[in-house]
């Protein structure tokens, strides 16, 4: 089996998609000639032609009504949002018209679209360059989310977007792009939307996190099992919408405690709903409060200090001494 | 204009006033019924009907994607949505075809009559008809896409991305604006920084058309050719429409502080569907007798949508949580 960046296993899968589908078209500002400012579409115009891969306008509101026109005549538009500061540009396209488009025609026309994104700190990136908005998106109705935290589900998990009848949200962490590789076979397979995974299996916490923030769980874990005697279960949601919250209330039966760790500001978002969840769902299996770890409640670091403001294993540590207080 | 010179036989052009004259009817139902307390909101087309249902007659039904704006009541009947649909969204009820009753009344679609859905915010529609229009291109399919929206929806972000987008690559969207002079109270000179919207087609590389949207026939004209110039592959066009608004913006809205009362009461006596009923004795293409008798059955027909309407059932409260995924089903 070869081995790939998440680059490589999110460019196989979009190759994949649109040798196996004709309805499937790749767009976006850059992605043609380009191959995108990541190279992640590279060689695909090549392949595929001008008509199913092309460059647009920058015009990011544009790109998302175009998804939606190009849905509506049977297409299945997988578009990139360049970076997912801009977002924003596309939120009246995303959230009011593409998320709602099978509630409003009630299954007759859906909106089978991917909106690609590169996202996530720690790489240097300017603000808006580096944020985790992600629970904006999850709070609209009718988007799925996906958000991989290795180059293996992130190619399962695009095949499985892009299959899927609803419009996926799919966030690609800078962070991981490059920095790892794994073995990922070459033909098609599917990492279903909506099932987390136990990562490493533990007994005393479970830590519930995605993205790139999976990494920093594992140390951490690693370094509780040494230094602190804590065996330590680590969830990867892998996609924030569906939540399985099944599989977590499992996980926190076993264990009775509960970290989440988020990238995104502490405020609202991911960690707040499954702290929720469990409060609904699991409170009588908690031996103690669940603790959250996460940035502060501000806008993007500048990048200098990023470190200090991103989570640290440090803090992990920290939460799991705490949780047992 | 003379119909004839727009190559229109005789009995479109009683077609045309009728559905005129029925769009018309249908909006003064509705806004009786909102007055009484039965229907909670309403916007209208009267005094854009001749513009609407010129613009449509142009249109291939059911082949051309069509995305109207919620003033296009004479745009959706010339297409052939129905009375009884038109008065089960404003009523809101189950049965209304466009939504179910979801949506704001006039978010008019009809997957059968390839008819789309705006939705609130002003302008979202033009991108999705740049969506179709490429689609139609890729696939050589001979359609276009016609999307419409107010003067004052042209300064939204989505009226420059889309059109640049389609001007880009030469879609074949015909954008037709009805400028019917104010965007709820502001007026156009305190909207549009260009003398008339036609000409910012210019920045897209369209062809910008400024046309008189009383008269239904220069408009089914213009159209029409520029439909014929999409379709051979030279893009799109921009077409303006000087329309009137004979009411206030909505139902909900006040005009007395912001409109000049005399003005709105010359504009009232050059009503383009007066002045259409007038054309059509004029030239002997009816008689008074047929007229009225066209009339009476229009108001009948206005009248059966109504109690139909009103009888149907409301959506179950039970199916709110239906349709919002895919999977939900
Ligand atoms: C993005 C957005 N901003 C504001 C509104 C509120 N609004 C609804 S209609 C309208 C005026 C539209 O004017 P125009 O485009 O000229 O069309 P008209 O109603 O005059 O036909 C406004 C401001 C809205 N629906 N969407």
């Amino acid at each position: 089996m070869p081995q790939m960046t998440m680059v490589k296993a999110i460019h196989d899968a979009l190759a994949l998609a649109l040798e196996d589908d004709e309805r499937v078209l790749v767009f976006g500002e850059d992605v043609g000639k380009n191959g995108g400012v990541f190279r992640v579409t590279e060689g695909l115009q090549e392949r595929f032609g001008k008509e199913r891969v092309f460059d647009t306008p920058l015009a990011e509101s544009a790109i998302g009504g175009l998804a939606l026109g190009l849905a509506y005549t049977g297409f299945r538009p997988v578009a990139e949002i360049q970076f997912f500061g801009f977002i924003f540009e596309m939120f009246d396209e995303l959230a009011n018209q593409i998320a709602r488009t099978h509630y409003r025609y009630r299954a007759r026309y859906g909106a089978p679209i991917v909106i690609r994104s590169p996202f996530g700190g720690g790489v240097k990136a300017p603000e808006l360059h580096a944020d985790s908005f992600e629970g904006l998106l999850a709070q609209t109705p009718g988007l799925f989310v996906a958000i991989p935290s290795n180059p293996y589900d992130a190619k399962g998990l695009l095949l499985s977007a892009i299959d899927n009848d609803n419009p996926v949200v799919f966030l690609e962490h800078m962070k991981l792009y490059r920095s790892v590789k794994q073995e990922v076979p070459e033909g098609r397979y599917e990492v279903p939307l909506g099932e987390a995974k136990v990562v490493r299996e533990g007994e005393d916490v479970t830590i519930i996190t995605y993205g790139a923030m999976v990494k920093l769980a594992l140390k951490a874990a690693e370094e509780a099992a040494e230094k602190l005697d804590r065996s330590v279960e680590v969830i990867d949601l892998r996609t924030i919408v569906p939540l399985d919250m099944e599989r977590i209330s499992r996980s926190v039966k076993k264990t009775g405690r509960a970290i989440v760790l988020q990238e995104a500001p502490r405020q609202a978002g991911i960690a707040a709903e499954v702290m929720a969840r469990l409060m609904e769902e699991a409170i009588y299996e908690l031996e103690s409060p669940v603790l959250r770890v996460a940035p502060p409640h501000t806008p993007y670091a500048f990048n200098m200090i990023e470190d200090d403001w991103l989570p640290s294993k440090e803090q992990v540590i920290k939460a799991i001494e705490e949780v047992w207080v | 204009m003379d119909h004839r010179k727009a190559s229109l036989r005789d009995e479109e052009v009683i077609q045309i006033y009728r559905t005129m004259y029925l769009a018309r009817k249908l909006d003064e139902r509705q806004w009786m019924l909102n007055r009484t307390g039965k229907i909670p909101f309403v916007i209208s087309c009267q005094g854009h009907e001749a513009a609407q249902v010129g613009a449509a007659w142009a249109l291939q039904a059911g082949s051309d994607a069509v995305l109207p704006y919620y003033r296009d009541l004479g745009v959706v009947l010339t297409l052939g949505v129905s009375p009884r649909d038109i008065m089960l969204a404003a009523f809101a009820k189950a049965e209304d075809p466009s939504s179910g009753g979801r949506q704001m009344p006039n978010h008019f679609s009809d997957p059968t009559l390839n008819i789309f859905t705006q939705s609130s915010p002003t302008g979202s529609q033009i991108p999705h008809a740049v969506g179709f229009a490429w689609a139609f291109k890729v696939r050589g399919e001979q359609k276009v896409a016609f999307v419409s929206f107010g003067d004052g929806t042209s300064n939204q972000g989505d009226f420059h991305e889309g059109l640049n987008f389609a001007g880009v690559h030469r879609l074949p969207v015909l954008a037709f604006v009805e400028n019917n002079t104010y965007a709820i109270s502001v007026p156009y000179h305190k909207q549009v920084a260009s003398k008339t919207i036609a000409e910012r087609a210019q920045s897209y590389g369209m062809e910008g058309v400024l046309v008189d949207g009383s008269d239904p026939f220069l408009v089914y004209e213009a159209v029409k050719n520029a439909r014929e110039r999409a379709l051979e592959g030279l893009g799109g066009t921009l077409i303006e429409a000087r329309v009137s608004r004979l009411v206030p913006h909505s139902s909900d809205d006040d005009d007395r502080t912001y409109r000049d009362q005399k003005e709105l009461e010359e504009e009232k006596a050059r009503d383009a569907l007066g002045k259409m009923r007038t054309y059509i004795l004029d030239k002997s293409l009816i008689d008074d007798a047929a007229l009225e008798q066209l009339e009476k059955d229009v108001m009948d027909i206005v009248n059966d949508a109504t109690a139909y309407a009103e009888r149907a059932p409301y959506a179950d409260p039970s199916t709110v949580k239906r349709y919002v995924y895919a999977e939900a089903e």
